[in-house]
């Protein structure tokens, strides 16, 4: 009878958040926090129908686990992640008042209790009903559109969130901006010493334990920390060799959080590098120069493409902790949506929080999808 | 075509090959066999320099290997290993001629000898070309490498236990086309084994080698009939060798032309070892023996089994 364990649990799951928090919160001000809005004043005057989508997702855990039946699971989610989203924005626009500018709705614990629920619910059906990998993604992504139209399309421009993104648009673009140039240049010289690094750990066995142990220590070492910790010898550098001012270096700001950042991301990249050179097999090596290639030869046409999907793997963890340690180099003032964050954290805003977090976790995961399809890409081109 | 002269290798102080000399003349199929840590492998591995030598000369068509580019050299030398080594990424064509491009050979002349060698190895050409190694079987896989060792028509074919992580009977197939392709090309093979049968079946002379010393060289028949020491007739299997010689011997060589014989016949190209086993499975003492046409050509005797070749 039962034939999907997982999305039993996932709705159960939903249903009680459902029942014992609120969907959204309605509060005068920013800074006081909001009183929940009852499910029978969200869902009043027949907008209940907005959760027909629900009702495939109920009986999902009963239906045969065919393909057809993944797909319909993965579409209701969609359908009923959109309406969610629409009922949120819905009850904003209800609620607004132009005599209490400052009043403001915000996403309630059920709301994102329950989106998380359904993301999940259609991420597993996306998982069992398709198997290309390609194809499993880019029906993923389709499967966001919706949501995506209602945001661009103005329909929760009424809750706190979009107030915050109202606010503070140019700010937010340019934090946004900051973020992704702050991890695109800690990459520059990631790859250029950690894969040379990796190569030579895994040519010179001696090497392996001090270079591993360094780059250890330095992992263990709290974010916050190193990143204070760089502040006075560059503010030193600086005072010694003034013309780097001229470069933009200074003992705060972007210098030295891609510095952090890059002693950080060494030991995923060093390790990977090592470890996708080490596994290539020995008989192909050994055919390889037996046969008379050079080991430069040996080199690119053998081990590079033999290593590259682990080499790519570990960058796909260097990528996604980046994004995240990034937020923590905005305390020393290298900008970003960590700038965001921290401004809401110290103004007790949790809204500002959130249009600093939602798009940190939408940059991580769409870094992590797209690594993980390059990585299963080359798999099933290298065998 | 190759020559050892008083060859040495030492690691530490361990001596791996001691004065080794060895002469293999053009189109021999030689055979390297001695137990684990007997320096086969060593040898095998100093002729294409994965392993230098310390001591002595090797020589290859006349020239001390040193005088060529390691790179060079390998590339006149097809090389085949027991763990075949097939690069996983790319397809059986770009395998097969891994050497012809890194010899400059144009792609239509690459594409032809890849068609040519696949055909030659019994994988029939359009259905092999483009797979993959992990969609092939491991007899596959080696038919590859071995093809792959032939591509660029080398002057000597290396192989170390090619066919030691095969199944029997995809051995023995192996085994078989290896010797068609000796035949027909007058290649001349340096082949590693441990297995003696595989040396008697193959080997036009077979070397064997202990604490990286030669202890016997000659044809298998020599080397059955007179093993040099007690270690040699061990290694050879000492209550087997009688055996061993009527599987290198064939029926058509002592049969009785024109003698009749009643029941079912044996081919000419048979071996002794296979009559042997008939007439003693069905309990008689003569054979008619029939040609490759499949006449009637003459008879055996069990007493033909014994005794010198006529």
């Amino acid at each position: 009878m039962l034939k999907n364990r997982v999305l039993l649990v996932l709705i159960v799951v939903g249903l009680a958040a459902a029942a014992s928090l609120s969907f959204v919160t309605h509060a005068p001000n920013r800074l006081l926090s909001g009183q929940g809005v009852s499910w029978a004043v969200v869902l009043g005057a027949g907008r209940w129908l907005a959760l027909l989508p629900a009702l495939p997702l109920v009986v999902g855990p009963f239906l045969p686990q065919r393909r057809a039946a993944h797909l319909l699971i993965a579409v209701s989610a969609s359908a009923l992640a959109a309406a969610l989203l629409w009922l949120a924005g819905d009850v904003a626009i209800r609620l607004a008042d132009p005599s209490t500018p400052s009043a403001r709705t915000a996403f309630g614990g059920a709301f994102w209790l329950i989106e998380a629920v359904v993301a999940l619910a259609a991420a597993d059906a996306v998982q069992r009903g398709i198997s290309n990998p390609a194809a499993r993604i880019g029906f993923g992504a389709a499967l966001i559109l919706p949501m995506l139209a209602l945001i661009g399309g103005g329909a929760i421009d009424q809750l706190s969130i979009m107030k915050e993104y109202a606010n503070r648009r140019e700010v937010f673009a340019t934090a946004v901006a900051t973020h992704l140039a702050i991890v695109g240049a800690m990459l520059l010289p990631t790859l250029g010493i950690g894969l040379p690094l990796g190569v030579l750990v895994d040519r010179r066995a001696r090497l392996r334990r001090p270079v591993f142990a360094i780059l250890n220590i330095i992992q263990t070492v709290p974010s916050i920390a190193l990143f204070g910790l760089l502040i006075a010898p560059l503010a030193g550098l600086v005072a010694l060799a003034p013309f780097l001012r001229q470069l933009g270096i200074s003992g705060i700001g972007v210098t030295p959080a891609i510095i952090a950042l890059t002693l950080y991301s060494l030991l995923p990249i060093v390790r990977s590098t090592a470890a996708g050179l080490e596994q290539v097999p020995s008989a192909v090596v050994d055919a390889a120069t037996g046969m008379g290639m050079t080991p430069a030869q040996v080199f690119r046409r053998v081990e590079i493409p033999l290593a590259l999907p682990v080499v790519v793997a570990g960058l796909r963890v260097t990528i996604v902790q980046a994004v995240g340690l990034t937020a923590v180099a905005a305390l020393i003032g290298a900008g970003g949506l960590g700038a965001i964050i921290f401004q809401g954290l110290n103004g007790s805003a949790i809204d500002l929080v959130l249009l600093g977090v939602v798009p940190l976790v939408a940059i991580a995961i769409t870094a992590d999808v797209a690594l993980k399809l390059a990585v299963t890409m080359l798999r099933m081109r290298s065998g | 075509m190759i020559t050892f002269e008083h060859v040495g290798k030492t690691y530490g102080d361990w001596t791996a090959i001691e004065d080794l000399s060895l002469h293999i003349p053009k189109g021999e199929f030689c055979v390297l066999i001695g137990p684990s840590g007997s320096g086969k492998t060593t040898t095998l591995k100093m002729i294409n320099r994965l392993i230098e030598h310390d001591r002595g000369r090797i020589l290859f068509e006349g020239a001390e290997i040193r005088s060529f580019a390691p790179e060079q050299l390998r590339r006149r030398m097809g090389y085949a290993i027991q763990s075949i080594g097939l690069f996983p990424h790319w397809t059986v064509e770009e395998n097969i001629g891994a050497v012809p491009r890194l010899l400059g050979w144009p792609k239509s002349r690459i594409r032809d000898r890849v068609t040519e060698l696949l055909g030659l190895l019994a994988l029939e050409p359009e259905r092999f070309r483009d797979r993959y190694p992990r969609h092939l079987s491991g007899g596959q896989q080696q038919r590859v490498g071995v093809a792959r060792a032939l591509a660029a028509d080398p002057a000597v074919l290396l192989m170390d236990e090619p066919f030691g992580a095969l199944d029997p009977v995809t051995r023995d197939t192996l085994q078989a086309e290896m010797l068609r392709i000796h035949k027909a090309s007058g290649t001349t093979i340096v082949l590693v084994t441990h297995d003696i049968d595989e040396a008697i079946r193959l080997g036009s002379r077979i070397v064997i080698l202990d604490h990286g010393r030669i202890v016997q060289s000659g044809s298998p028949r020599e080397i059955l009939a007179k093993p040099a020491s007690d270690f040699v007739a061990d290694f050879v299997g000492r209550e087997d060798i009688g055996i061993k010689l009527l599987s290198i011997e064939r029926v058509g060589d002592r049969m009785r032309p024109g003698e009749m014989a009643e029941g079912e016949p044996i081919a000419a190209d048979a071996s002794l070892r296979h009559a042997l086993s008939i007439f003693v499975a069905r309990g008689i003492d003569r054979l008619p023996v029939v040609d490759q046409s499949g006449t009637v050509a003459g008879a055996i005797r069990l007493t033909d089994l014994t005794g010198a070749a006529p």
